[in-house]
């Protein structure tokens, strides 16, 4: 392979782990406190209002369920308005931020709702507000759930990165498409799919490590 | 405000009833016509079977539950009027402890304690200084940076325990504490709760479905069946005189209130004809409980006593004692005047052929 080619691979490498971190960041900003709110909205829970969360899951899911693809040149007018251009690495951002709002919302709204319902309790019987529940109970509980939730998210977010060439984002999907399948350098499409096996095994092997570390139910043995 | 003047009891519930709506229609009456007045600085047991509205009382006393009829008052407080803010301030008066614990999993001992005085907004400074000597209270200074799932049952209900304490709270509310736990560790927190009370002058409000509990620590007892209170009282009178079958069942749980097997499954109610014997409770009380009132029976009367079963007990400071016997059926009668006339209770629970 030639020198000129691996400063590609490694070019595209880097388009797609600035797409993803990116997106993956701004998805959390937006994800997670909508997340958050879809499980405490639900009818009896700390801040009840059966109808809002109604609305907001249904709007959730509508945006779940349009195929990525779809969603990229579907949204092109809101892309440019937001990123100046809808071309480009940068503009990709726009539509792989608006996927993985609503994916990252749900996981961290089940995280969210695993978490005892005594605790919530113990906290309301203290006299806490429902912000301080959520923020300092809700939120800390969560956290080993909602790390593999984002662990999810990020891998999926790799998977999505590799078809925004169709509005002109680069990086490692594109790559291959453009040399890999349409001229034909099959040692290309083999290079780009062995980068996004070892990143995505990176990522996954990262977030259940962080998800170990943040998780104290389990009693461990402390190198005792 | 919904302040109220109260004759000095640190709870006191007027009325209390307490509804819920039924899945489907119609509603569960879960309390009905709850009066009771808790005086500071005791421990109350609350007693009662699975689903006799136990919890439901206790959660209306911290204003978790809302009632749907009478007012439940915590140290003048309308807890079931009071607004959010008012009711956050009532709730750091009142400290709870639960079976579970419900201790946060990601915090440490020293963060589970230091939990309520953060939402109370003690600056970090004080929170160290108190939460370091709750920790010392409940004898857990080794454990402070272990996390829950590091620690036995009996320790994570002492750091339950610290952490209801935190905000000084004047009372606490106890749902089935020590239900999750051994004897031996039941033993260790009940006396820590004691302490408690006695160090701090904590007015507890203890629920329990075992009248050992009850025996071990309260002083005052309420009894609750189908969502009422059937039997309310000092401990130490419901324990000599209970009036109520549900409490007289609970007591049964206790040594020497049982009968053997082989006589329950004899006894009749009805004096059957021909020779038998009455089967007697006798309850002794205070000072007569160490007298020797059974020989005296015997060696005054001339009426032998047969022993079924007996124990003698302390609640409390007093000695107390509950003993089956059986005498001869002709003679009964005249054994029960002799007991009362020296002060003694006593009850036929029936005959044997
Ligand atoms: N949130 C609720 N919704 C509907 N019914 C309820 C609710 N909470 C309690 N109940 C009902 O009220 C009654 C009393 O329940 P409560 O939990 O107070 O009983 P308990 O005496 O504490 O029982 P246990 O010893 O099993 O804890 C029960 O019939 C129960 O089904
Ligand atoms: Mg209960």
């Amino acid at each position: 392979m030639s020198a000129n080619l691996i400063n590609l691979l490694i070019e595209a490498t880097l388009q797609t782990l600035y797409m993803v971190a990116i997106s993956g960041a701004l998805g959390t900003l937006f994800g997670l406190p909508i997340g958050v709110y879809l499980a405490v909205s639900q009818r009896g829970e700390l801040l009840s209002s059966p109808w809002v969360n109604k609305v907001l899951g249904l709007i959730v899911n509508a945006a779940r369920s349009v195929p990525f693809i779809i969603l990229v040149v579907a949204i092109i007018p809101f892309t440019r308005m937001i990123a100046g251009t809808s071309i480009g690495t940068t503009a990709a951002i726009v539509p792989l931020t608006i996927a993985a709002v609503p994916f990252i919302a749900r996981l961290v709204e089940n995280a969210i709702r695993e978490v005892d319902s005594g605790l919530i309790e113990a906290a309301r019987a203290m006299g806490a507000t429902p912000f301080q529940i959520i923020r300092k109970v809700l939120v800390p509980e969560a956290l080993p759930g909602i790390t593999l939730g984002l662990t999810l998210a990020v891998v999926s977010l790799i998977g999505y990165s590799a078809m925004v060439g169709a509005v002109g984002g680069e990086g490692l999907g594109d790559l291959g498409i453009r040399y890999g399948y349409q001229r034909f350098m099959p040692e290309v499409m083999l290079a780009v799919v062995v980068i996004l096996i070892v990143l995505v095994q990176l990522v996954q092997s990262l977030g259940e490590g962080l998800a170990r570390l943040v998780d104290k139910r389990a009693p461990r043995n402390r190198g005792r | 405000m919904a302040d109220v003047q109260t004759s000095g009891a640190a709870i006191t519930f007027d009325k209390l009833g307490k509804s819920f709506d039924k899945k489907g229609s119609g509603k569960v009456m879960a309390l009905e016509d709850i009066s009771l007045d808790v005086a500071p600085g005791t421990i109350t047991g609350i007693i009662g079977r699975s689903g006799a509205g136990k919890s439901t009382l206790l959660r209306m006393v911290n204003g978790l539950e809302q009632p749907t009829a009478g007012t439940v008052t915590v140290a003048g407080h309308d807890v079931g009027r009071a607004g959010a803010a008012e009711l956050r301030r009532i709730r750091r008066d009142v400290g709870m402890i639960f079976q579970h614990f419900n201790l946060l999993s990601s915090r440490t001992v020293y963060g589970n304690v230091a939990l309520p005085l953060e939402i109370a907004g003690v600056p970090g400074a004080e929170i160290k200084r108190r939460v370091d000597d709750l920790i010392g209270r409940v004898g857990l200074e080794q454990f402070s940076n272990r996390y829950p799932a590091e620690l036995s049952g009996g320790q994570k209900q002492r750091v339950g325990i610290a952490r209801a304490l935190a905000t000084q709270p004047k009372v606490l509310l106890s749902d089935e504490a020590t239900s999750a736990l051994d004897p031996e560790t039941t033993q260790t927190v009940l006396k820590l709760l004691a302490d408690i009370n006695r160090d701090l002058g904590l007015t507890i409000l203890l629920i329990t479905h075992e009248m050992a509990v009850v025996r071990d620590i309260a002083s005052h007892v309420a009894v609750i069946d189908g969502g009422r209170i059937v039997e309310a009282g000092q401990t130490y009178d419901v324990f000599a005189a209970p009036q109520h079958p549900t409490t007289r069942s609970f007591l049964a749980g206790i040594t020497g209130i049982t009968l053997p097997s082989f006589i329950a499954g004899k006894l009749q109610a009805e004096r059957p004809q021909g020779e038998s014997q009455e089967v007697i409770r006798i309850t002794f009380a205070g000072t007569h409980a160490t007298d020797p009132m059974l020989a005296k029976l015997t060696s005054e009367l001339g009426i032998p006593v047969n022993i079924l079963a007996g124990a003698i007990e302390e609640i409390g400071p007093h000695p107390f004692g509950n003993l089956l016997v059986s005498v001869d059926a002709t003679r009964g009668a005249e054994a029960r005047a002799y007991l009362q006339r020296h002060e003694l209770l006593t009850e036929v629970l029936g005959y044997v052929g």
